[in-house]
């Protein structure tokens, strides 16, 4: 009788459907993601094949340090690109070399601030009472400092290396992360498959992980894309003060602080980095907010 | 005489909340010896889940606290246990089914994966956790059981869902399967079905069971024993046969009353009049 009374609650059913396979379906959908994923993807071509350039001393066709006073300030033209600055460097090349610096500081902060957020915000929502007191506090009071200008103080402190600036950038900007992780996880703690994993006999750093961490990935991941740029832009804006990167290392924000100078003369020097920083980031903020929407309609 | 597998000794569970305390389980006291099957009646509000959810310590804390009492289960003092031995407790000897299958289930995980975890957890020994998976969807009824384990939670029907719930509980192989108002969420047929599955289970495993239910209309033929919770009180307990037929309590009475019955004469279906209230 059960048996014949199953078959009645046997439901046809499509193939497996996974949520991360449903985001990146919608997300193929989306054109102006995949025009978003287009320019991401070249950026990154040219950084890493910079990168790579740069590390094994291969031949390049412009040294992007390569003075040379009697080619200085030229308009784009067939050898010199983009021109070339007041010392008579490639614009082009600097930029290539530049784009290494600034994809490095967007993702290595990104991940030190990500992971930074999402352990605090995890323990924060989690565990709730007085442990999220106080971390909430700390990131109150993170909060009423300009990050900038606390940026700032540690590159003055420590030096400007790029490592440092990088650490520098995600001990900073954190914040937002972990005040997200936190509220998705005061919800999700409340959920009954968490009450379940719970009444499992589930051990908490398995349920934070494994049962809270992937519900609680897509606005996770989206954060993460969209502070990117946010570090590229951090980035840009030390290097244009002087505080970033030494020279002679191009990045795109110390070729317009050189340019600045010149910004009547030679326009060059201070719209192709400049376009290069606003399409990467308006790259990486539409991407993000493509993400976003891909992830919005969630299972029943 | 086999000893007893879960005692309720004076057990009372009060919560403090900003608008003072509420008393939600007041003295209860309850034994179940393996392969007993218990129902706990009672209305919203009567502390039968609150009753249920203490015996593993799943009620958060604070707010909840066990004012007096002791839960023993297995002869042990599951409120003196650490940590780690109540883990050891949940799943692998009290296991669970709440209310809502398809919110129980966590929505970014394949049935199989989430049956995984408890076999591993608690069944360390088992070698073949897929046959072991596909082995308890079909002893819950599922059909097709090595397809349907690959799929999400929203791809099965409530019915399918509440049965994974069942296989995930019953693959750790507990000693007492507590079901939270098991079929309220589901619709009446499929309530028939697991409830016909519950019975079935009980039969086959000779396992302990509670359950939880404001609907006396289903406990028959399921449960042994009953107790009726009322205000956070046991108000009657006692075998279940004894009790349809010859409630005692005024309380009993009137939530035996609730339920329609077949054939009787179309009425006015009955509410619960607390008029008895007044008089004790």
């Amino acid at each position: 009788m059960t048996a014949t009374l199953a078959t009645t609650s046997a439901v046809v059913s499509p193939a497996p459907d996974s949520p991360l396979r449903r985001v990146a379906r919608n997300f193929f959908k989306d054109r102006v993601a995949l025009l978003s994923l287009v320019v991401i993807v070249g950026f990154f071509a040219v950084a890493i094949g910079a990168g790579i350039l740069t590390l094994t001393n291969l031949p390049m066709p412009m040294q992007p340090n390569a003075t040379n006073l009697e080619r200085k300030l030229l308009p784009p033209n067939s050898t010199n690109w983009l021109g070339t600055d007041n010392l008579g460097r490639d614009v082009l090349s600097r930029m290539v070399a530049g784009s290494t610096i600034s994809l490095t500081v967007g993702f290595v902060a990104m991940a030190v601030s990500l992971s930074i957020g999402i352990v605090i915000g995890a323990i924060s929502g989690y565990l709730g009472g007085w442990v999220d007191n106080v971390l909430m506090r700390i990131v109150d009071a993170l909060l009423c400092f300009p990050s900038f200008f606390l940026i700032l103080t540690a590159i003055a402190l420590l030096g400007p290396n790029i490592w440092i600036i990088i650490v520098v950038i995600g001990l900073v900007s954190w914040t937002g992360t972990a005040r997200l992780v936190r509220a998705e996880f005061l919800t999700l703690r409340e959920s009954e498959y968490v009450r379940a994993a719970r009444a499992m006999g589930q051990s908490s750093p398995k349920i934070i992980f494994r049962h809270i961490m992937p519900n609680a990935f897509a606005p996770i991941f989206v954060t993460a894309v969209i502070s990117i740029p946010d570090a590229i832009l951090v980035e840009s804006g030390l290097s244009f003060l002087s505080f970033g990167v030494p020279p002679p290392q191009a990045t795109w924000g110390n070729i317009i602080a050189d340019g600045k100078t010149y910004i009547l003369d030679a326009w060059w020097l201070i719209v192709f980095p400049g376009f290069a920083i606003f399409a990467a980031s308006l790259a990486f903020y539409l991407a993000g907010d493509a993400l976003r929407r891909a992830s919005e309609t969630r299972p029943k | 005489m086999k000893p007893n597998l879960l005692e309720l000794h004076d057990l009372s569970i009060r919560f403090r909340t900003e608008n003072g305390t509420v008393d939600a389980v007041k003295h209860v006291s309850l034994s179940m010896r393996e392969g007993d099957s218990l129902a706990i009646v009672g209305e919203s509000g009567s502390g039968k889940s609150v009753t249920a959810l203490s015996l593993t310590r799943l009620l958060p804390t604070p707010p909840a606290e066990f004012a007096s009492g002791r839960i023993m289960f297995e002869g042990k003092d599951v409120l003196k246990m650490s940590a780690k031995e109540i883990r050891a407790v949940r799943g692998g000897g009290i296991a669970y089914v709440f209310q809502e299958p398809a919110t129980s289930l966590n929505p970014v995980f394949t049935i199989r994966s989430q049956i995984a975890e408890g076999i591993r957890l608690h069944r360390p020994d088992v070698k073949n956790v897929d046959e072991e998976i596909v082995t308890w969807l079909g002893t819950v009824g599922i059909i097709d059981p090595a397809k349907r384990m690959l799929d999400y939670p929203h791809q099965l029907s409530g019915g399918m869902q509440q049965r994974a719930m069942i296989a995930m509980a019953l693959s750790c192989r507990p000693k007492l399967l507590v079901a939270d108002e098991p079929t309220t969420a589901l619709d009446v047929t499929i309530q028939a079905q697991i409830l016909a599955e519950l019975r079935r289970l009980r039969t086959e495993f000779g396992m302990s069971l509670i359950l939880i239910t404001h609907n006396f209309g289903i406990i028959r033929g399921l449960c042994d024993r009953v107790a009726v919770m009322f205000r956070g009180e046991i108000v009657e307990y006692g075998d279940t046969a004894s009790i349809l037929k010859d409630p005692q309590h005024p309380y009993t009475r009137a939530l035996i009353s609730c339920v329609p019955r077949l054939g009787a004469k179309r009425e006015r279906l009955q509410t619960i009049d607390y008029g008895w209230l007044a008089k004790a």
